[in-house]
């Protein structure tokens, strides 16, 4: 087997570079009511669409979220910007908790953290002129006097590669992907510091996306924005961010650097959902691609599985999937993974290498003697680590103290 | 016209089956409106034999749906100038009565549509929907026939407890359950020619596999003709026999799948490939993006429809991409793939030019199965693909 810890240098300086979190969402948990018919509307349930989700977004960087519908991805996504008020848990931005705030509180920072919509027909206001578009967030905010907002307005169609003399039209008068470039301009009228990017070109053909993901790669080159890049497609989360989280079910289930996440994915969800994109490569051979059939659909949010919300769909699920969820564990210097049986496609462990941490035997009943471990579910990477190899965590885990990360929580 | 020939001398070529199932000639689609004659369709043939798998790729606008909807008779006359010969089974479509479609719609052929939740109605229940598919064709079918037939065609696309879910309204289903309903409802009478438009467009990739899977399965079961329309050169690369790419409403390259793919030799085709980011190309090159946005059908531009976003066009001897459309003729690779462009050496520039930046691994790949006329790859070979 490679060594998890066997990771590119170019990567890690990658990541390196990206210094100290912009963005730091912990244990995030957004439970939407279900209420019953009729006159009182009890509620008889919750739909968990996110469930304790925990991640890093560097300065600068960008972080990857994708999964399927109904994931949750969009609604972590509308949580960090307060579209939703969560449930519990924390999100913060530059050390303010963005969960507790009121909305009052919450107007200033809107100006740093903005979003881009996926769907550019139905985010822009058919009766505004883009003029009018753009500039409410400089007005809202009273970011440049009133004589200086059209030509503020004008610089910013002129960043997003719009004619800026196109002010005065109509959405209406503009394509797809113009209309997106739209929503950009309007996004980055307050000079945000992270941008929340729910699917920004799925909406859009195919040759469009690339002149739109480029433009992102441009901006976030020139002002330094953080993105949290939200998208179904994989290929497109790969080009653009360098760490990646793969969600399933409201939780996070894989979390890596790209090369590690599309090169050697541990858990048996990735590899089915990378397995499952098509490949314009396969032309040369013919037919189709070997890959790993997942059956079924998503269950249901509202009653998901016990133990591994994956396990119903997996190819690998065994007793101890049913009886103890397995926690989102640090594998690598920059890779965590939420299976008991945690391993490169066709190496998966027969053993789970949970057991011993949580405190359970191979089947997932509690084990008198064990000593479960709180692994917790900090939102960074620590410098300690379970190597798989040797079963054991790796680096200094006896002083905890001496670990200068801060996030180094889960070693103690 | 060399058009015709071309497209027959392929066709015999690839398919041994022989007789084509469909074939599309010369097909002219046009809608009078309010702002003018928009051009949907122009001068479009093609072909699929039994059992064979055609993809249409092309950017919305382009003409790949609405010359399928030709083909069901799914335009309305009144409203619509048509052009030109679709024969299904040797039957000519073009002209026929309404009550005469009928008796091919869904039977001989049947289209499933890109949106399943809007495609069935959602006051009937799915199984109702199915058996009054398969009633329009079997008169003498009882309801109770009817129904067993619908719970047999859900079990065949693998939707589980069959005889229960048939009572379901489509709001009960998954969007991958609605898309299966919606091909079990296409397959209900057997037909020989399927046309999936967009089957999977709106589905998480997981089920956009389960479904093409599914079509695979039932396409040799059946040894039906599919016509598959998308713009995912993925779902073409894994799922098709052939070929063809639309741009303004015209046939622009079109050819087996395995040569088109991997010597492609019209730009916009280039472009396609190079502005998709695949899992597995370098993360780190830029993206390149075709330029510009697709024309307007109303006014297309003169000469080469593609002319304003071609970033070839310097390398075309004069003014001639702008004033004279290039016809579709076979390029330097052989009769069976064909290309509208004025490029005199395609395959020089592709090869040259586009691969190295695009995919160096796939330049290597291609070179691996080139017929005799393979110019020479002039990237260095990889590993990877060895």
């Amino acid at each position: 087997m490679v060594s998890v810890q066997k990771e590119s240098d170019a990567t890690l300086t990658r990541h390196r570079s990206g210094g100290q979190p912009v963005l730091e969402v912990e244990d995030l948990k957004m439970y939407f009511p279900v209420k019953s018919s009729g006159l009182v509307r009890r509620t008889v349930g919750h739909v968990q669409a996110v469930d304790g989700v925990s991640f890093q977004v560097p300065a600068g960087g960008a972080l990857g979220l994708v999964g399927e519908s109904g994931c949750g991805k969009s609604t972590t996504g509308r949580l960090i910007t307060r579209l939703h008020d969560p449930t519990s848990g924390a999100i913060r931005f530059e050390g303010t908790d963005l969960a507790r705030l009121s909305p009052r509180q919450m107007k200033p920072m809107r100006r740093d953290v903005q979003m881009i919509f996926q769907d550019p027909f139905s985010s822009l206001n058919p009766r505004h002129t883009v003029g009018a578009i753009v500039s409410s967030p400089l007005v809202t905010h009273s970011m440049v006097p009133k004589d200086k907002v059209l030509s503020r307005v004008q610089e910013l169609l002129e960043v997003v590669g719009l004619n800026p003399e196109h002010y005065n039209r109509y959405p209406n008068e503009f394509s797809g992907g113009q209309r997106q470039r739209i929503g950009i301009a309007r996004a980055l009228a307050l000079q945000p510091k992270l941008l929340v990017a729910d699917e920004p070109v799925s909406a859009l053909d195919v040759s469009i996306q690339a002149q739109v993901v480029n433009l992102l790669e441009d901006l976030q080159k020139e002002f330094g924005i953080a993105f949290l890049f939200i998208a179904h497609d994989l290929g497109v989360v790969r080009h653009f961010c360098p760490e990646v989280a793969v969600m399933y079910l409201g939780k996070i289930v894989e979390i890596a650097d790209r090369d590690t996440l599309y090169d050697r994915p541990h858990h048996p969800y990735t590899q089915a959902l990378l397995s499952a994109v098509p490949d314009v490569k396969q032309a040369a051979i013919g037919g189709r691609r070997e890959r790993i059939r997942i059956e079924g659909d998503v269950p249901s949010p509202i009653n998901p599985p016990s133990g591994c919300r994956f396990r119903t769909r997996c190819f690998h699920a065994k007793e101890i999937c049913a009886r103890v969820e397995p926690p989102l564990m640090q594998i690598g210097r920059r890779h965590k993974v939420a299976c008991h049986f945690p391993g490169e496609l066709g190496k998966h462990p027969e053993e789970p290498v949970t057991a011993r941490l949580l405190g359970v035997d191979d089947q997932g009943s509690p084990d008198p003697g064990g000593s479960p471990t709180d692994l917790g579910n900090p939102p960074g990477f620590s410098d300690t680590w379970f190597d798989l190899e040797k079963r054991t965590m790796a680096g200094a885990r006896t002083t905890p103290g001496a670990s200068a990360n801060d996030t180094a929580r889960d070693a103690g | 016209m060399s058009t015709d020939t071309g497209v027959t001398t392929s066709k015999s070529a690839s398919s041994a089956a022989g007789e084509r199932l469909l074939e599309v000639e010369h097909l002219t689609v046009k809608f009078p409106t309010a702002d003018g004659l928009v051009n949907a369709v122009t001068d479009l043939s093609y072909g699929v034999a039994r059992g064979q798998t055609l993809g249409i790729v092309g950017e919305s606008g382009s003409g790949k749906s609405v010359s399928s909807m030709a083909v069901l008779g799914l335009h309305d006359p009144r409203r619509t100038r048509i052009e030109g010969s679709i024969r299904i089974d040797g039957q000519e479509v073009i002209g026929l009565s309404e009550s005469r479609l009928r008796k091919i719609r869904g039977n001989s052929a049947a289209m499933i549509f890109q949106d399943a939740l809007a495609s069935l109605h959602p006051f009937y229940r799915v199984g109702k929907q199915l058996s009054e598919a398969y009633g329009a064709h079997h008169p003498k079918a009882s309801a109770r026939d009817g129904r067993r037939k619908a719970i047999e065609m859900l079990d065949l696309v693998g939707i589980p407890q069959p005889d229960r879910r048939v009572d379901d309204f489509p709001h009960q289903f998954s969007g991958g359950m609605r898309q299966r309903a919606m091909i079990a409802m296409g397959l209900i009478n057997d037909p020989s020619l399927l046309i999936a438009d967009e089957p999977t467009t709106a589905l998480d990739v997981t089920v956009q596999a389960q479904i093409l899977d599914l079509l695979g399965d039932l396409q040799r079961e059946f040894d039906s003709a599919i016509i598959i329309i998308t713009h995912d050169l993925g779902v073409i690369a894994e799922m098709a026999d052939e070929v063809l790419v639309m741009y303004a409403g015209r046939a622009v390259e079109y050819g087996a799948t395995r040569e088109l793919l991997t010597h492609p030799e019209m730009p916009y085709t280039w472009g396609l490939l190079s502005s998709v980011p695949d899992v597995s190309a370098d993360p780190d090159a830029r993206l390149l993006p075709i330029p510009g946005n697709p024309p307007s059908l109303l006014d297309p531009p003169t000469g080469c429809s593609f002319h304003p976003r071609c970033v070839h066009v310097d390398k075309v001897p004069g003014d001639l991409c702008s004033t004279s459309t290039p016809e579709l003729t076979p390029g330097g690779r052989g009769p069976g793939h064909l290309k509208r462009c004025h490029l005199a050496d395609p395959d020089r520039i592709y090869a040259t030019e586009v691969l190295p930046e695009i995919a160096p691994d796939l330049a290597d790949g291609s070179a691996t199965p080139a017929p005799s006329t393979a110019t020479p790859s002039t990237t260095p070979p990889t590993t990877k693909e060895a």
